[in-house]
C-alpha cells in the first residue's frame, strides 16, 4: 500500500531538553481510516502537527507521499481541523461562509468564487446533512452541528488526507457516533485517509482499522479488537456492547 | 453647513476614512487583533515627530513608521519571538517613548503636534483629500479583492496554513492595510482615537447582522455614518471634530447592543 505519511524515529521538544514525543515511528497507508489516541499531553497533537509539516522534527523525519512534510509541495489536498476550531471573533457566520474557506486553497484567492467552487461547498454541506442550515449562524446550532460545519469546511477541499484533532470536544455522546458514523461513510464514498485524533476514542474504535495510541510514543498500533481490554473507552462500552 | 468649503472637504475626507476604517478593523476584529490600529498609531506618533524634527510632511513620516510598524508587529507575532500582546506592547510603547523624545529635541510640543493626536478634519485642504481619496479606494479596492482569503483566514487560520494558503503575505497585507487606514485617519479623529474607528463600528455592527459578510458591511455603514452624522453635530455644537465621530460610533455600539437585546437575540 503506497504510504500517505510516514515519521521514522521522530522525537520532538518545543524546547531544548524537552521530550514531547520520543522516537515514533508511524506509517499510514493512503486509504486508512486510523484513530490515534492516547491521554490529554501525551503528544498526540504534536505527533498531527509533525504530520503535516506544521513542526519539524528534532530528531528523525516526517514524510507526507513521499516528500518532507514541512516541504510538501502538494498543500492543497490535505484538510485540517484543528483542535477547537472556532470561527474568530465576535461577528456571526454562516455555515456557507465556513465551508466556502475551504476552497480557498484550490479555488484561487482573488475575487469572488467560482460557479464550480460554490457547488462544491453545497455539495459539501449537503454530505454533512446541513443543507438546511446553510445560511444560519454557526453559534445558533448544536456543538455536533459546528463540527460538522468544520468537517464540510475540510471536505469542501477534496482532501485526500484529512486530519481531524479532537473533533468531538464538547459535543455529547450521540453527536459523537453520529459523527464517527458521517467519517465512516465518507472514507467508504470517497476513498480519503482519514487521521481522527481525540482522547475520548469509543465513538471510533469499533469503525476504524487501526488504533495507534500514543504516549510519549507509540506503546499501541494495531487493531482495536487486539486493545487490552482494561484500555478500552469506557464512555462508550454501549457501542461495542 | 455645505456651503463652506472646509465642511465639504471636510465631509469628504470622513467619509473616506468611516468606509475604509472599519472595513480594516472588521479583519483586526475577527482574529482578536483590536488594538493593533492603537499599536500603529503610537507608532505613527514618532513618524509625525519625525517628520517635524526633520522638516517633512508628517502625513509621509507617520505613514512609513506605521507601515513598518505594522509590520514589525507581525513579523514578531508569527515568527514565534513574542506572544501576540508583548510584541504588540513592545512597539507601542517604543513608538511612544521615540515620539516623546522626538518632539521635544524638535521643541514641537504644541498645536501642530496636537492636531496629529486630536485631529483636524477642518484643515483638510484639497491635495489632502484628493490622497485620502485615492490611498482609501487602495485599500478598499484591496480588501474586496482579497476578501475570500482575509476572511478564510479569521475563519480558520491553522486550516488555511496546512492547506497551503499564504498565511505570512496576508498577514503582511492586513498590516500594511491598518498602517495606511491610520495614517490617513490621522486627520480625521487623531491618533488617539484612530482605532476606536477600527473597532466600534464593527462591535456595533457584530451585535446586528446575520453573516461575517454582512457584518463587514454594516460596519462599513456605521463608520460613515459615524463620520459624516458625527461632522453635522460638530460644526453646529461647535464640538471637537474627532471626538464627536468617535463618540457617535459609541453610541451607534449602545443602540445596536440595545436592539439585540430587544430582539432576544441573547
Amino acid at each position: 500500500m503506497p504510504l500517505a505519511a510516514e515519521l521514522a524515529g521522530v522525537s520532538f521538544g518545543y524546547r531544548p531538553g524537552q521530550r514531547v514525543l520520543e522516537d515514533v515511528d508511524l506509517r499510514l497507508g493512503e486509504g486508512e481510516f486510523v484513530a490515534v489516541a492516547g491521554p490529554n499531553g501525551g503528544g498526540k497533537t504534536t505527533l498531527v502537527r509533525i504530520l503535516l509539516g506544521l513542526e519539524r522534527p528534532s530528531e528523525g523525519r516526517a514524510l507526507l507521499y513521499g516528500e518532507p512534510a514541512h516541504r510538501f509541495s502538494r498543500r492543497r489536498t490535505l484538510g485540517y481541523l484543528a483542535q477547537r476550531s472556532v470561527a474568530g471573533g465576535d461577528a456571526p457566520v454562516t455555515v456557507r461562509e465556513i465551508v466556502s474557506a475551504g476552497r480557498l486553497a484550490v479555488g484561487g484567492l482573488i475575487g469572488p468564487m467560482r460557479r464550480r467552487d460554490r457547488e462544491l461547498v453545497a455539495e459539501a454541506v449537503e454530505r454533512v446533512g446541513l443543507a438546511t442550515h446553510a445560511d444560519a449562524p454557526l453559534h445558533t446550532l448544536s456543538g455536533g452541528m459546528q463540527q460538522r460545519a468544520f468537517i464540510a469546511k475540510a471536505l469542501a477541499g477534496e482532501p485526500s488526507l484529512l486530519v481531524l484533532d479532537e473533533p468531538t470536544t464538547g459535543v455529547d455522546a450521540e453527536s459523537q457516533e453520529s459523527l464517527a458514523g458521517l467519517l465512516l461513510r465518507l472514507h467508504s464514498e470517497l476513498g480519503v485517509t482519514i487521521v481522527y485524533v481525540s482522547h475520548e476514542f469509543g465513538a471510533v474504535e469499533h469503525f476504524v482499522q487501526r488504533l495507534v495510541l500514543v504516549r510519549r510514543t507509540i506503546v499501541f498500533d494495531g487493531s482495536p479488537h487486539d486493545l487490552p481490554g482494561v484500555w478500552h473507552d469506557p464512555s462508550h462500552v454501549h457501542a461495542r456492547d | 453647513m455645505l456651503e463652506t468649503e472646509f465642511m465639504r472637504l471636510a465631509l469628504g475626507a470622513g467619509a473616506v476614512v468611516g468606509l475604509l476604517a472599519p472595513a480594516v478593523g472588521f479583519f483586526l476584529v475577527q482574529r482578536r487583533q483590536s488594538l493593533v490600529g492603537d499599536g500603529i498609531g503610537h507608532v505613527a506618533f514618532a513618524g509625525v515627530a519625525a517628520g517635524i524634527l526633520l522638516d517633512i510632511a508628517p502625513v509621509v513620516t507617520a505613514l512609513i513608521a506605521a507601515v513598518l510598524g505594522g509590520i514589525a508587529i507581525e513579523v514578531l507575532r508569527s515568527r514565534g519571538r513574542a506572544a501576540a500582546d508583548q510584541a504588540l506592547a513592545l512597539v507601542f510603547y517604543t513608538g511612544i517613548a521615540l515620539g516623546v523624545v522626538l518632539v521635544s529635541v524638535a521643541g514641537a510640543l504644541n498645536v501642530d503636534l496636537f492636531q496629529y493626536l486630536f485631529g483636524s478634519i477642518l484643515t483638510v485642504t484639497r491635495t489632502d483629500l484628493a490622497i485620502i481619496g485615492a490611498l482609501g479606494a487602495v485599500g478598499i479596492a484591496t480588501i474586496g479583492l482579497l476578501y475570500r482569503p482575509l476572511a478564510g483566514i479569521a475563519i480558520d487560520e491553522e486550516g488555511a496554513r496546512v492547506a497551503g494558503v499564504p498565511i505570512g503575505a496576508l498577514n503582511i497585507v492586513t498590516a500594511a492595510l491598518a498602517a495606511v487606514t491610520v495614517a490617513l485617519s490621522m486627520r480625521v479623529v487623531g491618533i488617539l482615537l484612530v482605532a476606536a474607528l477600527m473597532v466600534l463600528p464593527v462591535s456595533a455592527a457584530s451585535r446586528i447582522a446575520w453573516s461575517m459578510r454582512s457584518t463587514l458591511v454594516l460596519s462599513m455603514a456605521i463608520g460613515l455614518g459615524s463620520a459624516l452624522v458625527g461632522l453635522t453635530i460638530s460644526y453646529y455644537a461647535d464640538l471637537p471634530p474627532g471626538g464627536t465621530i468617535v463618540l457617535v460610533a459609541a453610541a451607534a455600539f449602545v443602540a445596536s447592543t440595545l436592539a439585540r437585546l430587544a430582539s432576544g437575540r441573547d
